[in-house]
């Protein structure tokens, strides 16, 4: 049977969509095992969040309220002592920074088995579940040992479900650390663009070097403005200082799964496909016809990017 | 100041995977390893805070198997003091909690003022033993540091999350995994990689007890179908429009 524990994860009142992914994904799982779904949630502003949780297939919702700022050892210990107060035995983060980090502190103060980043949950008389290792170019097929297991879930793969069901809210304290050894966020600064976060947007459209510098961004911003997408930028253009690295797909920037992924001037060397190649529909846009993108790429164009892009612009703008 | 920096020995990014007949590992013949990458940031900013404080050690600890002695030197080469490999068989799939374990065992031994990893193996790609550790020790975590500055048995840590940036402090010891733009590598000098061949490099044999995750297969990923070129002209945006919209659905 497989006790759920979903962590959802909010922003001033907001629930992050992978969340919901979460608790859609804990609800397909518990059906099947003959389980249930709990959600906990750390908010100072918990507004209609019974309603929320419940509507996505959760039994319950624990409520911590807290002003305080986020920090890590206080969240860890509050879940670690819900859990211990419901028995849950398959903790759910989505894989967020914040969900990574809190995932490894738990699972430590669990003795729990941790495992991370999945684009795949089944249940087999057990959990189990797939990640990607190798930069992408192996999937491993996992399942735990121990009673309980620590999971956090790659963001935009799992599908939102709506599954009414009546949810409990019930109240419970935040942790009190009785040491003085812990690190606590001190200053937050939200930066709007206007345009949706990379990890959680369902379009994006991305620009490499074949951009040709900063200034003619603004091409595919449009773009992407036109379609509500966010936009990328290969380590290339980053490291050409053209675009801020929290802009950067890739290995060694985000791993995102948009629904459709728009690479423009973009080769497709591994190190960005391994940050983008669980995306739904790839879209590559190269005057280079051997560039290794059209390799993942659904659909392909191979024409000066400067003369495709505003083109598309005109054509999603007339349907 | 005695700082400790948790380093992996990888399969480069561009090598090919060749899993063996098992299905549940690589062959590492003609795969070549590196040390990984973000963890050449983490050795980078303890050089940095050995520098500004006298008397400071950096120590690199590593779980991995014999040919992992490469990657230490490499990091002594960069110049590190002293190394320490906990030997142990296949290492590089184990479960996190595994090695987080044997790594903490050898960090109480050290007891230093600051742990500092990567943000992530890029082998693994879980980005979890920082955090583990960091439990494992009682000890306070933050991930993905753009920026460190030390003062008074505090850390002041800034980095990136989704939408933003923010600020944390925390108290020291604690464990700081390193982002990418943290600091810039430096390149080991011929002296430093002379050097780094008769500084000490202690290897303890490990006994790696039952994991606890079980591995089931490991496979390659589903080869997606050769993708369509629509056309060679902007004149092709118009169907690639149209087939966005009515048959993949996704605009
Ligand atoms: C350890 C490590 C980590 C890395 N991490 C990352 C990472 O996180 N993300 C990442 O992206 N890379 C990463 N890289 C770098 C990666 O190997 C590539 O160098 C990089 O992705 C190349 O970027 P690009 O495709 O924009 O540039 P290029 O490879 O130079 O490709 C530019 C493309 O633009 C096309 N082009 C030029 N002009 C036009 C035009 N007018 N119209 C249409 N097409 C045009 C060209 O044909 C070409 O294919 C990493 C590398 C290493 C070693
Ligand atoms: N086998 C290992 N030996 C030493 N350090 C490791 C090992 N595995 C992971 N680490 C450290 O933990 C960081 C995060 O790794 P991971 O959790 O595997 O993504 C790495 O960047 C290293 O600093």
């Amino acid at each position: 049977m497989s006790k759920f524990l979903v962590f959802i994860e909010q922003r001033d009142g907001v629930v992050k969509s992978s969340s919901l992914e979460a608790i859609s994904t804990a609800r397909k799982i518990a059906d099947i095992s003959a389980g249930s779904v709990s959600t906990i949630i750390i908010t100072n502003n918990p507004e209609n969040i019974a309603e929320t949780a419940g509507n996505f297939g959760a039994d319950e919702v624990l409520v911590v309220k807290s002003t305080n700022e986020y920090s890590p050892s206080v969240f860890a210990q509050t879940i670690s002592n819900v859990i211990g107060k419901i028995n849950a035995n398959v903790v759910l983060f989505s894989a967020t920074s914040m969900g990574k980090e809190l995932a490894a502190i738990l699972a430590a103060k669990l003795k729990s088995s941790l495992i991370s980043d999945i684009i795949s949950m089944d249940w087999n008389n057990r959990i189990e579940v797939v990640r990607p290792v190798y930069a992408g170019k192996a999937m491993l097929k996992l399942a735990s040992k121990g009673e309980k297991v620590v999971i956090t879930l790659r963001p935009n793969v799992f599908p939102v479900i709506e599954n009414k069901k009546s949810c409990t809210s019930i109240d419970f304290e935040v942790a009190t650390l009785s040491d003085t050894k812990y690190s606590i966020v001190t200053h937050t600064e939200l930066k709007s663009s206007g345009r949706p976060e990379l990890t959680e947007a369902s379009i994006i459209v991305s620009g490499g070097r074949g951009m040709g510098g900063p200034e003619r961004y603004p091409v595919i911003e449009s773009l992407a403005d036109s379609l509500g997408a966010a936009v990328g930028a290969s380590r290339a253009a980053v490291d050409a200082g053209w675009r801020p690295h929290s802009d950067q797909v890739g290995q060694t920037g985000k791993t995102v799964s948009p629904n459709l992924y728009v690479a423009c001037g973009i080769s497709g060397a591994i190190q960005h496909l391994a940050g983008m190649s669980s995306s739904k529909y790839i879209v590559a846009i190269n005057t280079d016809a051997d560039a290794p993108i059209f390799k993942v790429a659904d659909y392909g164009i191979v024409a000066d990017l400067f003369e495709v892009v505003p083109a598309m612009e005109k054509a999603v703008k007339a349907l | 100041m005695k700082i400790v920096v948790c380093i992996k020995h990888v399969p480069d990014t561009e090598t090919k995977i060749v899993i063996v007949d098992d299905g549940k590992s690589i062959n590492s013949n003609g795969v070549k390893y590196i040390l990984n990458p973000y963890d050449e940031y983490a050795v980078e900013e303890a050089l940095q805070i050995k520098e500004a404080n006298e008397e400071s050690e950096v120590v690199a600890i590593s779980v991995g198997d014999d040919s992992t002695q490469s990657s230490i030197r490499s990091a002594l080469a960069m110049g590190v003091d002293r190394g320490t490999l906990l030997k142990t068989g296949n290492f590089a799939l184990v479960d996190p909690f595994s090695v987080a374990k044997i790594l903490a065992e050898e960090i109480k031994l050290e007891s230093p003022d600051i742990i500092l990893t990567g943000k992530m193996s890029i082998d693994a790609y879980g980005s979890q033993v920082p955090g583990l550790i960091a439990e494992l020790l009682e000890l306070p975590v933050v991930n993905l540091a753009r920026d460190i500055v030390l003062s008074e048995g505090k850390a002041t840590v800034k980095r990136d999350i989704e939408g933003g940036s923010e600020t944390l402090i925390t108290t020291l010891p604690a464990v700081i995994s390193a982002e990418k733009g943290l600091n810039n590598p430096r390149y080991p000098a011929l002296k430093g990689i002379m050097q780094a061949k008769k500084k000490p490099l202690e290897i303890k044999e490990i006994n790696l007890d039952e994991t606890d995750v079980e591995i089931i297969e490991l496979t390659y990923p589903k080869q997606k179908p050769a993708g369509r070129i629509v056309g060679n002209s902007a004149d092709a945006a118009v169907e690639l429009v149209k087939l966005l919209r009515q048959e993949a659905k996704v605009i």
